[in-house]
């Protein structure tokens, strides 16, 4: 399998306070992967320091070029999308119009409309709501609708923080398995970071863990899960 | 809402010290005084005179600092409160012969109610909004004075004129230099008042406002209540200014109290720093000083040359004097050190 | 009922100039989420520029044309080179840098053209439109031009994938760069966009108000005003505004005693603060809504 995206010695700052103390390291094309670790650990910030959208220092490759330099919208321009906790939602414009902007750097105009068909297909509930301003949507329809958003990019890789925050525990599920079906049925490669460790790690075929900074613990998803620190500290049996 | 709030958390300079720091350090403010009561002994009249104007605006500036930088309220109107206050000086002095050192409580108790009831309406608008309403009372100012009806006491278009007091209990000054002293003493008095207020639990809550008014109601502030506190104070602290400005230049009309000097006020904040109150006193100074350089500069161009100069000013320093200030600070920290 | 009658139609024939200048207001304000002071100046200067064009001879429409792309061009060149380093800068620090551009251009305009008045051509003509001497056929023209600039704008924000993008750098910046959006650019081609519509709106007034350095002193206040009124997200509720100022304005003029022309701009403006007060997102605005 070959490396998507390479991570090495990621240091971030938010002015003095230094976050992430050289962190390491890579996802395989087509894996699904969770970072897990408490509040506080740097889960976010690792998210945010891939698209340079906070200070950092390190070497971050995407599909063997170094992408460090670049700017957050050069970034996605890659075909990296990133679903920021608080999903980011254009709450005064229409879901479509949200789904086109998910679509705003493509050139192929023409897939647009069946691929806006696509996601209403996997989020059926979007479909119903397609002329509503985006901010009336329930938390949970705006998490599809930012999900859906960054699948509009047609991404190779996928940045999702905190997806199943502030939802409930069904409407997680139905997200999450549809996130399953995306990475398996459209190759796309996805990152998640979560604090529901146990959907996770259901979830993902490989699993880091993030403390204060530093990845303290990585591999295969079921090993993680069946590591006795990682039992107690984040399943909590 | 907004600025202010950005000011703080923004500035890469503030962030190794305190960050709601609003006030000098107790040997700074010494200094500073010593300079002040000292420097008129050694010039001329004229400069006296400036030096006069320049802490009148200072106390304009500082009372702009309180409203944006104290309640995150943003002001285009305060000439009209300086406007009010010098015509409630002018007319008290000229018509019922008041001593001027009486008719300043009078400006500010005056120009208090004035801001407190405008600042009711105002509490429904934000940022541009609020702007906008300002700048609109601002502009109505100057022809609201020249009304008709209120032409017996304030003289219509053609203003009136205030005689300057003399130094009582036959004190060897001059006019200029008595009135600098009054001045100052005035300035001092207000200043250290609004460095307590900001410092007292009533600042602290306007601050919370500043920074975040839903949170801030939600920990039981009166919002309304203080928001509308905040005009009514710093209006307060502008009329009592605009009532020095009028025994300064002996004389207020209307057209001295335009648009113009809202904005130069509105400058003059922003050059010193927004919410750093000893910064009121140098964006005073650019906008007295400055227009004038640039005058010295090129007759034709000074509007440019002023632009430019402001350019350079904010380029250079975007939280203005404060920053400088700080910078300083952290450069003696570091002397010190080695 | 006939002076009513006659009031209003006046009044539009003003809104139309408050109307023209609310669209450039509302173009920026979409742009960089500011009221821009300098804007009024920058029409100005577009305005001279012109009709230095028609003083060395070029036909109206060309000069029309060639300055509303130097106006294009000066308004993004003006924010790369003086707003783009204040873009981490505190918003009154912005604003600041908003009255020192306005302080360089008009004492620029004024260097170079001086401050005497001067006439400017219209191609609508002067004669009264359809027998009405209230209204002349270049205000109509302006009311036509104002129309067509707002359908064009209409088309602009809501068809097209750069509207699209503009818009959306505008309400959430992190956001719309989390899709690909370069905002910096976008806030860039707001600048060009506002200026050209500015110059427009110029050329338009520039044979009511005359032409010198100050002529749009006046005119920018009652193109914000319009533009709050209306409501500063919608260029619909600009236009209206416009013509809603312009008519009040008239009308206040006219029927309240006392008021005549010096109080018409303060009432105007008291106004539309009561109707802020009442509708704080002005007529057409949308309400923004926030969750904490």
């Amino acid at each position: 399998m070959t490396t998507m995206l390479n991570v090495k010695d990621l240091r971030a700052y938010y002015g003095q306070v230094q976050a992430l103390h050289g962190l390491s390291f890579s996802l395989s094309e087509g894996s699904l992967t969770t970072l897990l670790g408490a509040n506080g650990a740097g889960k976010t910030t690792t998210l945010r320091a891939i698209c340079n959208m906070v200070r950092s220092t390190g070497a971050v490759e995407f599909e063997g070029k170094p992408i460090g330099n670049r700017s957050t919208e050069n970034v996605v321009r890659l075909g990296i999308a990133h679903v920021p906790q608080g999903r980011g939602t254009f709450t005064n414009m229409t879901v479509e119009e949200n789904l086109q902007l998910g679509a705003i750097t493509r050139g192929d105009k023409k897939n647009i409309v069946a691929d806006i068909e696509r996601m209403y297909d996997h989020f059926p509930v979007l479909k119903q709501r397609y002329t509503q301003q985006a901010g009336t949507l329930s938390g949970g329809e705006q998490q599809m609708l930012a999900v859906a958003r960054a699948l509009m990019l047609r991404p190779r890789l996928m940045l999702l923080d905190e997806p199943s925050f502030g939802l409930a525990p069904l409407v997680v599920r139905d997200l999450f398995r549809i996130l399953g079906k995306i990475n398996r049925e459209d190759k796309v490669t996805i990152l998640v970071v979560e604090q529901n460790a146990q959907l996770a790690l259901e979830l993902a075929d490989q699993a880091y863990v993030i403390e204060t900074g530093r990845i303290v613990m990585s591999g295969n998803a079921k090993d993680v899960a069946n590591n006795e620190d990682v039992r107690k500290s984040y399943l909590g049996y | 809402m907004s600025a202010a709030e950005e000011v703080v958390t923004e500035a890469p300079a503030v962030e190794a010290v305190p960050k709601r720091a609003m006030t000098l350090g107790y040997g700074t403010s010494l200094v500073v005084l010593a300079a002040l009561i000292l420097t008129p002994l050694f010039v001329k009249n004229f400069v006296i005179f400036q030096m006069t104007m320049l802490l009148i605006y200072a106390l304009a500036v500082l009372a702009l600092n309180i409203l944006t930088g104290g309640s995150g309220q943003f002001s285009l109107g305060q000439s009209a409160f300086y406007a009010i206050g010098a015509y409630v000086t002018a007319i008290l002095m000229e018509h019922f012969n008041v001593n001027y050192a009486l008719t300043l409580p009078v400006a500010g108790v005056v120009c208090f109610g004035a801001g407190f009831l405008f600042g009711q309406p105002a509490l429904r608008l934000s940022g541009i909004y609020l702007a906008l309403a300002t700048f609109a009372l601002a502009l109505a100012m100057p022809q609201l004075l020249k009304l008709g009806f209120l032409e017996h006491w304030t003289g219509g278009v053609q203003g009136l004129v205030v005689t300057k007091p003399d130094a009582p209990f036959g004190l060897p000054l001059s006019q200029d230099m008595w009135l600098y002293y009054f001045t100052l003493a005035v300035s001092i008095g207000i200043y250290v008042a609004s460095v307590n207020l900001l410092r007292s639990r009533s600042g602290r809550a306007l601050m919370s406002i500043r920074d975040n008014e839903i949170a801030a109601s939600a920990m039981g502030v009166n919002v309304a209540l203080y928001k509308t506190l905040a005009f009514g104070v710093s209006a307060g602290i502008t009329g009592i200014a605009g009532g020095l400005g009028a025994i300064a230049v002996q004389f207020v009309a209307p057209d001295g109290y335009t648009i113009t000097l809202a904005i130069s006020l509105f400058v003059g904040m922003v050059v010193g720093g927004v919410g750093w109150l000893p910064g009121s006193i140098v964006g005073s100074a650019f906008i007295i000083f400055v227009p004038n350089i640039a005058e010295g500069i090129s007759k034709g161009l000074s509007g440019a040359v002023f632009g430019v100069l402001l350019f350079l000013v904010i380029y250079l320093v975007p939280h203005g004097a404060r920053q400088v200030a700080l910078i300083a600070q952290q450069l003696a920290a570091k002397l010190k050190k080695n | 009922m006939e002076l009513f009658a006659n009031q209003v139609l006046a009044g539009i024939a003003t809104g139309a100039i408050y109307a023209c200048m609310a669209l450039a207001v509302v173009m920026i304000y979409q742009a960089i989420d500011h009221l821009n002071f300098a804007q009024g100046e920058m029409a100005m200067f577009s305005t001279f520029m012109s009709w230095q064009m028609m003083q060395w001879g070029v036909p109206y429409w060309g000069a029309f044309i060639l300055t509303v792309i130097l106006s294009f061009a000066g308004g993004i060149l003006i924010e790369r080179l003086l707003f783009k380093p204040l873009a981490k800068a505190p918003v009154l620090t912005n604003v600041a840098g908003f009255i020192a551009l306005f302080a360089i251009v008009n004492s620029v305009a004024g260097l170079i053209w001086d401050f005497t008045i001067k006439q400017y051509p219209t191609p609508f003509g002067s004669s009264p439109f359809l027998g009405s001497q209230l209204i002349s056929t270049h205000q109509a023209g302006m009311v036509g031009v104002t129309l067509l600039l707002l359908a064009g704008l209409y088309f602009f924000f809501q068809f097209t994938r750069i509207g699209l993008a503009m818009r959306a750098a505008a309400s959430l910046p992190e956001s719309a760069r989390l899709v690909g959006i370069n905002t910096s650019w976008m806030i860039a081609l707001g600048w060009g966009m506002a200026s050209a519509i500015g110059a427009i709106a110029g050329m338009l007034i520039a044979p009511v108000v005359f032409l010198e350095p100050n002529m749009m002193g006046g005119v920018l206040i009652y193109g914000f005003a319009s533009a709050v009124l209306g409501g500063l997200s919608s260029p619909l509720g600009a236009v209206i505004g416009g013509f809603l100022v312009g008519v009040f304005e008239n009308l206040a003029g006219t029927y309240i005693p006392g008021v005549g022309n010096e109080l018409k701009l303060p009432i105007a403006l008291a106004l539309i603060i009561t109707v802020l007060v009442v509708k704080p997102a002005g007529l057409f605005g949308r309400p923004i809504v926030k969750r904490v």
